[in-house]
């Protein structure tokens, strides 16, 4: 094996090794608690575009606590969480031009 | 002389070290990762699209479907923090622990497919399909079911595309740590969960031919061990669990959008 790579490997399993056990079942509660709420707000009679935009929310912050504790990237080097995060919502924001030719769609009415 | 020194089998190599200050393995799984997620994304928006484009769009989820599918979420959300524990015991070279950590994580992923595998059923028994699935002999399904499937064929086509496309991945999930934890091991019990798959579910469940995907995985496994067998640590331990990882933060962005969105307020 190259000897760079193994020294990578050991220096993060040395990050690993300083990550108490209690932070990943804090998380771990938190993911749990957001979960019921979003349960909830899903029985609530709500207006579906509002609905919508709380428990989007909710699922980015869920997604936010998952790839920073458990996929470790909160401690990865500012290069790696920059390039990964940024492209990843830059290409996912793209997508979003597909909405306004739903929303025509809907105001042209079922035909 | 060669400039190579060699030490214990490590080679100092020519390569500089990587810009993202972490090692090639997860590297490649985090471009892998991205590149998913772009798919789920696509199947995402699709769906999201079918949503607001549809004025009658169904809210077929009554309260048993809403119950299933939070605790399949549960099942989720706790596989990920014994998949968290695993990689800590693999880094403190803790082997044993390692392995009951990815049993637990196996456990609580098969758990999620069979509660998911069982909603399916029912929504199938129940008249919501598609026209690529074989019929129920002697079944008549519900009308409201069977009106959706007919009035609304966006529902079930992107339902069980984004739901489908998430079970193959929590199963290929599962199966991928069942190599690492117990490497060629594993492949025994594959095939006789394949064959359990197969033989115990009836011909006209699309989990009767699905089930061959764990035939299919037992084989490429089998090659890959065959060419390059070798003893997992916790780098690839850690890899395996960014993969795991991905697959349950999918769910949280479906759980919401298909489910919580498509409730049935009585």
């Amino acid at each position: 094996m190259d000897a760079t790579q193994l020294e990578l490997e050991q220096e993060v399993a040395e990050q690993h090794r300083h990550h108490t056990k209690a932070q990943f079942f804090y998380v771990w509660g938190a993911l749990l608690v957001l979960t019921g709420i979003e349960v909830y707000l899903g029985y609530q009679n709500m207006e579906p575009v509002r609905m919508l935009s709380i428990l989007m929310g909710l699922s980015l912050i869920k997604a936010g606590l998952i790839i920073a504790y458990f996929m470790h990237m909160k401690y990865e080097v500012s290069q790696m969480k920059w390039l990964t995060m940024s492209s990843l919502v830059i290409c996912l924001a793209l997508m979003c031009i597909f909405f306004p030719d739903a929303f025509r769609i809907l105001k042209l009415g079922a035909r | 002389m060669s400039e190579a020194v060699v030490h214990q089998g490590v080679t100092a190599g020519p390569y500089e070290p990587s810009l993202f200050g972490t090692y090639s393995k997860k590297i490649g799984m985090w471009l892998f990762l991205l590149s998913d997620s772009l798919t789920f994304g696509a199947l995402l928006y699709a769906y999201s699209y079918g949503r607001i484009s549809t004025p009658n769009w169904p809210t077929p989820f009554h309260s048993e479907s809403i119950r299933n599918a939070t605790l399949m979420t549960a099942f989720l959300l706790t596989s990920s923090l014994t998949m968290v524990l695993a990689v800590r015991a693999s880094v403190f070279g803790d082997g044993k622990t390692q392995r009951w950590w990815l049993l637990a994580t196996m456990l609580c992923g098969t758990g999620f497919i069979i509660l998911h595998g069982r909603e399916w059923s029912n929504l199938i028994a129940e008249g919501l399909t598609l026209p690529m699935f074989p019929s129920v002999p002697g079944h008549h399904a519900a009308t409201e079911f069977a009106d959706v499937s007919k009035t609304v064929p966006q529902f079930p086509a992107t339902f069980f595309g984004l739901t489908g496309m998430h079970m193959l991945h929590v199963t290929i999930g599962v199966i991928y740590l069942g190599i690492v934890a117990f490497r060629k091991k594993f492949i025994p019990v594959l095939l006789v969960l394949w064959l359990i798959a197969w033989l115990a579910t009836p011909a006209y469940s699309p989990f009767h031919y699905g089930a061959h995907v764990l035939l299919v995985a037992a084989i490429v496994c089998g090659i890959i061990l065959w060419l390059k067998p070798k003893v997992y640590d916790s780098s690839d331990v850690e890899v395996a669990g960014l993969y795991w990882h991905f697959v349950d933060l999918v769910w949280m962005f479906i759980f919401p959008l298909v489910y919580l969105m498509s409730t049935k307020i009585i």
